[in-house]
């Protein structure tokens, strides 16, 4: 509903800060949103297959509390304005703790994981409302703008504020990229990775801190509530297209870069946006092209997949019925096509043409239709019954079988 | 403090944090106890977009389009989340992870775009509620408690919340049983015949009703907490199902009324002159209970379990 109010200089405002012709201030921002978004999709693809994902939601509410504390700290040590770095140490400290909280209180208690984390990040973040609301009751300083980390905002973000936030998301990305090889062994196959003696729980921490890094670094730019978005969406989105990791970081890292860059951008040309809410709706665009129109995942493909061997299979079926003698009017598309292609004639009845090719199909409907009866649970999954050649997709010792009870069956013909 | 401000102010914005707790708490349980506990806090996020939109074609902040709005998106929700998790063949915690906090950011922008245009609805009351703007303005002294005409005149969140508690108890009650054998063994339950789809939906949907109903008087993070540590600080507490609903439903109450308490009166009593956000300090309640219940609990907690039997 938004897209018909905004008229065509919103667009050429938005195109101005992606190339960089917004001023200075609005260049930083702008490169420091896209290596945050960069970070986010690489660290967030590990979490994300070490099954963590919702960990990062917890580590984000979770940083209120030790904002606020900092500020609260701040303001007794006399430093009037904001300090963006005690801020940030804050909110790492507590989002530390509700990490290593989550992770403790689900081993060593009855409660799963998924209680823990939603009691932690509703306790903190909780905590941290009533922190705010204590400081807006302060006669001084009042709340100094600590309500726009909260959903993010970029607007007012000063050079040193987004110098501080590419730094940060630039160290976590090269961290996670040093670790590549570590953290693929303990995604994939962290026993294997526990018999080689590697220290799998501190390389958990060591994931766990990156996304701490991250989060911290993007306070200010997606916010806290939205954090877990951005470390969630780009590597699923990724997901979509490819089941090898180093494809799913480089394009995981695209996801999360461009959604930083155009949600940054966007919010820039649009008063009143939250950047963190448009940064989320930039990356959900990705995700559900990438929903749609993957290859092999995606939804047209299945559909596709699920049409193709419905046709197939009806085209089997009528040749192979007619090759039986019981010949099916040749009605439907299948049907229509399969006279155009010479292969049955008005009648239904098979050509000499039509003949040859449906012998073979025959035999091999014959063969799938005796495998499931001799024995339906040596089919391999995600073979397509019916369709598929048999001797190249039935195990050796299947078709062994198959053979034996055809060539009786021949002969008591 | 008079009777007539106590009643006016005091009583009906606490007992509408207790009762969104007590219905929290409830319906914790079933999540707590089946492993679902963030679906709770994706429905509670994504029934943003379902209120803002209904609240924007109805122009009005009537209980019953946000209610619907609220299920249609809980219930889209949940397709979505069961959808991208078997298509993508992708562990269901990322899932929801995807599609919560997009319907979230979704509402966000509805809500500051609507905002922008003078539309008495921010996503500062969407996240910590306005439980200060639930006013019973008719008594004028106890007598207001027994006088129907007054009665009827309590605030709309009150009287929702106090319906969807009654309502869901009875539910509850009545499918206690099954309820309970799809949470202790829900292969068991399948194999019974009892409909696993039928029990989950329903479940959403009242998660949906209860967020929505809660959320515009303590906001979406008091539902989480709400869901999660009650229920959670009373599964280490109890092994039996019934104690453990009772004692979630008591500690929830419990909660909400002495959280307000803190958050609200007491400052004043104290003539302080301020006073601090109510939803936040039960949240944070809440939390502490679980946390002491973690360490001290006599047979689950961290402490007992290190002396018994070391791990």
């Amino acid at each position: 509903m938004s897209m018909e109010v905004w008229p065509l200089d919103v667009w050429l405002r938005v195109a101005e800060i992606l190339t960089f012709r917004a001023g200075h201030n609005a260049a930083v921002v702008l490169a420091g949103a896209t290596l945050l978004g960069i970070a986010a999709g690489v660290v967030g693809t590990f979490t994300f297959l070490r099954g963590r994902a919702l960990v990062s939601d917890a580590l984000g509410h979770a940083t209120l509390p030790g904002v606020v504390l900092a500020f609260l700290l701040g303001s007794a040590l006399g430093l009037t304005t904001r300090n963006l770095p005690l801020l940030l140490a804050g909110a790492a400290l507590t989002g530390s703790l509700a990490v290593w909280l989550v992770q403790q209180v689900s081993r060593h208690t009855r409660l799963a994981e998924d209680a823990v984390i939603a009691g932690v990040l509703g306790g903190f973040f909780g905590l941290g409302v009533v922190l705010l609301s204590l400081v807006q009751s302060l006669p001084t300083g009042g709340q100094a703008g600590l309500g726009t980390f909260i959903l993010g905002q970029t607007a007012g973000m000063t050079r040193g504020e987004a110098w501080t936030m590419a730094v940060l998301a630039g160290g976590a990305a090269l961290a996670a990229l040093a670790l590549y090889k570590e953290f693929r062994l303990v995604c994939f196959d962290p026993d294997f990775a526990r018999g080689l003696g590697w220290p799998v729980a501190l390389l958990d921490l060591g994931m766990l801190a990156l996304a701490v890094v991250v989060t911290v670094a993007g306070l200010q730019t997606v916010g806290l509530v939205l954090v877990v978005a951005f470390l969630v969406i780009p590597p699923v989105a990724a997901r979509f297209w490819s089941d090898r990791l180093d494809r799913m970081l480089w394009l995981a890292a695209c996801f999360g870069g461009a959604s930083g860059a155009l949600g940054t951008a966007l919010s820039g040309a649009v008063p009143d946006l939250p950047t963190g809410a448009v940064i989320v709706l930039v990356a959900g665009v990705f995700f559900l092209v990438s929903l749609l129109l993957a290859p092999g995942r995606g939804v047209l493909a299945a559909l596709a997949r699920q049409l193709g061997l419905r046709l197939r299979l009806t085209r089997v079926t009528l040749l192979a019925g007619a090759v039986r003698g019981r010949p099916l009017p040749p009605r439907g598309v299948v049907g229509h096509w399969l006279r155009l292609r010479g292969l049955l004639d008005a009648s239904g009845r098979l050509t000499p043409h039509g003949r040859a090719v449906a012998e073979p199909l025959e035999r091999n409907l014959r063969r799938w239709e005796l495998a499931l009866r001799l024995d339906p649970h040596a089919v391999p999954d995600g073979t397509r019954w019916g369709v598929d050649p048999a001797e190249r997709v039935l195990p050796a010792g299947l078709l062994a079988r198959l053979d034996a009870v055809g060539d009786s069956a021949e002969a008591a013909r | 403090m008079t009777a007539a401000t106590f009643l006016q102010l005091d009583f009906p914005a606490g007992l509408t944090a207790v009762l969104a707790c007590s219905l929290c708490a409830m319906l914790g349980n079933f999540l707590v106890l089946r492993r679902q506990t963030l679906v709770g806090d994706a429905i509670s996020h994504a029934v943003l977009p379902g209120i803002v939109l209904a609240f924007l074609l109805s122009g009005t902040r009537a209980t019953g389009p946000m209610l619907l709005g609220a299920m249609a998106a809980g219930g889209i929700a949940a397709i979505l989340i069961e959808t991208v998790r078997r298509l993508g063949r992708i562990e269901a915690g990322a899932s929801m992870g995807v599609v919560f906090t997009l319907m979230f950011a979704l509402g966000v922008v509805l809500l500051e775009q609507g905002a922008a245009r003078g539309v008495d609805l921010d996503a500062d009351c969407v996240l910590y509620g306005q439980l200060e703007d639930v006013l019973w303005l008719a008594p004028a002294g106890w007598s207001a408690l027994l006088d129907p005409a007054a009665l009827a005149d309590l605030p709309r969140e009150l009287l929702t919340l106090a319906a969807l508690n009654l309502g869901i108890g009875l539910l509850i009650a009545a499918f206690w049983s099954p309820l309970k054998l799809t949470c202790f063994d829900p292969a068991l339950a399948t194999a019974m015949g009892l409909p696993a789809g039928v029990i989950q939906y329903g479940l959403v949907l009242a998660l949906a009703l209860a967020a929505v109903a809660s959320f515009e008087a303590v906001g979406s993070i008091l539902v989480v907490a709400m869901l999660a540590c009650p229920a959670a600080t009373a599964r280490l507490l109890t092994d039996r199902y019934d104690r453990q609903f009772w004692l979630s439903l008591g500690l929830g109450a419990g909660c909400g009324a002495l959280g307000y308490a803190l958050a609200g009166p007491l400052p004043l009593l104290l003539g302080l002159g301020w006073s601090l956000n109510a939803a936040g300090m039960i949240a944070s309640l809440s939390g502490l209970m679980l946390g002491l219940a973690v360490l001290l609990a006599p047979r689950y907690g961290m402490l007992a379990r290190r002396r018994g039997h070391p791990a």
